[in-house]
């Protein structure tokens, strides 16, 4: 059985299966916990990059969450009034695409566009692309809005006959695949290429993808990341829901009031370990289905529970080797007593954790880029951003909450990100062996 | 390797005229089928979940329900792959039409089934499953990339994994842009070894730089042509009916995928 063998070699790693966490065995009645997930070869991140509220790339990032700033301002986005913060990118209405790929345009491709070019992502991509050639780099972007800010945006300009208006007559932007299909062209990438759309673990889940691809030989590198805008659909269908903040969202707070709505993109390229040995590593991920509800977690935080476990398991890590924890950390009064709860009952205090929604807004499809990219830089810099907006926890938090940022080393830090659906995804990121 | 191979070990189909594989078989052998119920059953589904969901989640459950009762693994265990070209295209057109007129009266509900992954939400739900599931979308080649998805989830984690492809008809401006006017799904169960009562054994290579193969011209004169999901599964599907052959299914832009199909002896 091959699942034997590479438990076999895993074990000559040197690495260590994780104990069961924390009532595993008995919440899932011995089913779905009785499947070993699969160890995998760490591969190597050798570029990343993000723009969200708190700027364009990489360094602005880093200012952003070391000095406690926050990005988020009142709404000035919604085509109708509504009375919240948003965490919105300056600059996307500028970022117009080249006229080559001029049926792409709309917000979220042009944040896209923005977003490729910061910290020579776009010249890495190509790079890879050089090196292994179009068809063996694949593509797995997440997103949860796409266009359909352009579709609601023909809606409002429908003519006599109630079509859309001829400059938004552009099927390819009215379908989910929108940001994958630009992105690919843009690229000249020929490998595999898919959007995954699991609402806000959409751009967590493309890891996954990728690892497996290039663990069976059928890429050598992947471009992942994700790109969600602002759009009415994601303001009102929030408001609808009665999940959004009037004021700024503050993430496992007492007084918390819902979430804060903003928009990213990110990407990173990922490539097995010795093409790029000093890059960072992503070193597991773990993927559930809570089977509870559509827009509410699961009461014991199950689905989280076995996403985190088997990120550990294809890891090889124990929760106490991990430093950072970028948690989801919404905001909502259902996720953040959940989340907490699980982070308090199967870490060590030594373990650290915050949500950084409160700098930079919940980004929903964005999101598990967005805060992987915040991982990695926390293994980079020493950087433990604070949970900006909690003064004061949450009874269900535990000492692993760090409201201020603090320096301290990071070799292993993890980001969590959990959807509607009951969709859980986990990342591990680990510092490249010196 | 861009070789993968897996074992087919069932097979659901549903669509205005055909409500399951076997319909599928018979109407392939010239005779003639009688059409399903108007609405998918999605028998899986609680009853009163049943008259709530949207049609996109009642398609997407009923084939998946076929496909697992063919299969006889259990739904609970089983990772799944939901693959659709445009989601739900009728709750885009409420929510685009509402929200250009007044925003606030957006309803709770149909935002929340408005995500890609709705049908997979109802669908863990409905069965228990914990598993990985994942909502995903290739364009016009949302078929061929979901299978590649699901035989890559099926080999890489060595477990049978559910792959449910369906696209609903639109309706309004959005449905003009999407130019889908049949609803039709297909789902697949996989699995990394043969099994008894295994259906055949497909094996699927990667064949990149291949954009002219990849956009068969149009008839014009069939339903399925108008459906994103069965123009391209066709093919497949007609080889799955026959118990053999060979077809090329559009994975990406320029990368097809060969898909051969041998029936086990």
């Amino acid at each position: 059985m091959g699942a034997i063998r590479q438990l076999a070699n895993f074990d000559k790693d040197e690495r260590h299966l994780p104990p069961r966490l924390s009532r595993l065995g008995n919440v899932t009645g011995g089913g779905y916990a009785g499947v070993m997930p699969v160890p995998i070869q760490p591969l190597a991140v050798r570029a990343y990059t993000a723009t969200s509220a708190l700027g364009q790339g990489l360094a602005s990032h880093f200012a952003a969450l070391s000095s406690h700033r926050g990005g988020l301002r009142e709404n000035d986005f919604s085509s109708a009034p509504l009375a919240c913060w948003i965490g919105r990118v300056a600059g996307v209405e500028d970022a117009s695409l080249p006229a080559a790929h001029a049926v792409w345009e709309c917000r979220n491709n042009r944040l896209a566009w923005l977003g490729l070019h910061q910290d020579q992502f776009l010249d890495q991509a190509l790079d890879a692309r050089q090196r292994y050639g179009a068809a063996r780099v694949a593509l797995i972007l997440g997103t949860s809005t796409a266009s359909i800010g352009a579709t609601e945006e023909a809606y409002r300009h429908l003519d006599s006959a109630g079509l859309m208006p001829p400059e938004l007559r552009r099927p390819l932007i009215h379908a989910p695949h929108s940001l994958a299909g630009f992105v690919a062209e843009a690229l000249g990438l020929e490998g595999p290429c898919l959007t995954v759309s699991t609402a806000c673990s959409s751009s967590a889940k493309v890891f996954a993808n990728a690892e497996r691809l290039i663990r069976l030989g059928l890429a050598d590198a992947a471009v992942v990341g994700g790109v969600d805008t602002l759009c009415d659909s994601v303001l009102f269908g929030f408001n609808a829901l009665e999940l959004v903040s009037p004021d700024p969202c503050r993430p496992f707070d007492q007084t918390r009031h819902g979430i804060s709505i903003g928009e990213a993109a990110g990407f990173a390229l990922l490539e097995r370990a010795d093409a790029a040995p000093h890059a960072p590593r992503l070193l597991g991920y773990g993927e559930s289905s809570d089977a509870h509800h559509m827009s509410t977690p699961h009461p014991e935080g199950l689905g989280a529970e076995l996403a985190l476990h088997d990120a550990l398991t294809r890891a090889g890590l124990r929760p106490e080797q991990v430093d950072y924890i970028n948690l989801h950390g919404t905001a909502s009064l259902k996720n953040d007593e959940v989340e907490a709860a699980l982070i308090a009952r199967a870490f060590p205090a030594s373990t650290r954790a915050s949500s950084t929604k409160g700098f930079t807004g919940h980004t929903l499809g964005a999101a598990g880029i967005l805060e992987a990219v915040v991982a990695l830089e926390a293994i980079r810099h020493g950087l433990v951003p604070g949970n900006l907006g909690c003064t004061s926890p949450d009874a269900a938090c535990g000492p692993q909450l760090a409201l201020q940022s603090e320096q301290r080393r990071v070799d292993i830090a993890l980001s969590n990100s959990f959807g509607f659906g009951g969709n859980n995804a986990c990342l591990a990121f680990g510092r490249a062996p010196a | 390797m861009t070789t993968l191979q897996v074992h087919l070990q069932g097979i659901g189909l549903w669509s205005a005229t055909l409500g399951d594989f076997a319909a599928f078989q018979a109407q392939e052998r010239g005779e003639s089928v009688p059409a399903p119920a108007a609405r998918p059953p999605a028998a899986t589904l609680p009853a009163n979940e049943r008259r709530r969901v949207p049609e996109s989640v009642l398609l997407a459950v009923e084939v998946a329900g076929q496909a697992v009762a063919m299969s006889g693994h259990a739904a609970s265990e089983m990772l799944c792959v939901f693959s659709s070209a445009y989601g739900d295209q009728l709750i885009s057109d409420y929510m685009c039409a509402t929200l250009a007129l007044a925003p606030a009266e957006l309803s709770p509900t149909r935002f929340h089934n408005s995500v890609h992954n709705a049908p997979a939400g109802y669908w863990t739900m409905a069965t228990g499953c914990h598993a990985a599931s994942s909502a995903i979308s290739a364009g016009h080649a949302s078929f061929g990339a979901g299978l590649l998805e699901a035989a890559t989830l099926c080999v890489a984690e060595e477990r049978p994994v559910l792959l449910v492809c369906s696209d609903i008809a639109g309706s309004g401006p959005l449905g003009e842009m999407s130019g889908t006017h049949a609803s039709f799904g297909c789902a697949l169960v996989l699995s990394p070894q043969a099994e008894t009562g295994s259906l055949g054994r497909l094996e699927l290579t990667l064949m990149p730089h291949a954009d002219k193969s990849l956009r068969p011209a149009l008839t014009g004169d069939t339903w399925y042509e108008t459906n994103p999901i069965a123009a391209s599964a066709w093919p497949l599907m007609q080889n799955l009916a026959r118990g053999q052959g060979k077809c090329i299914l559009a994975a990406a832009e320029t990368l097809a995928l060969c898909a051969v199909l041998e029936t086990p002896v």
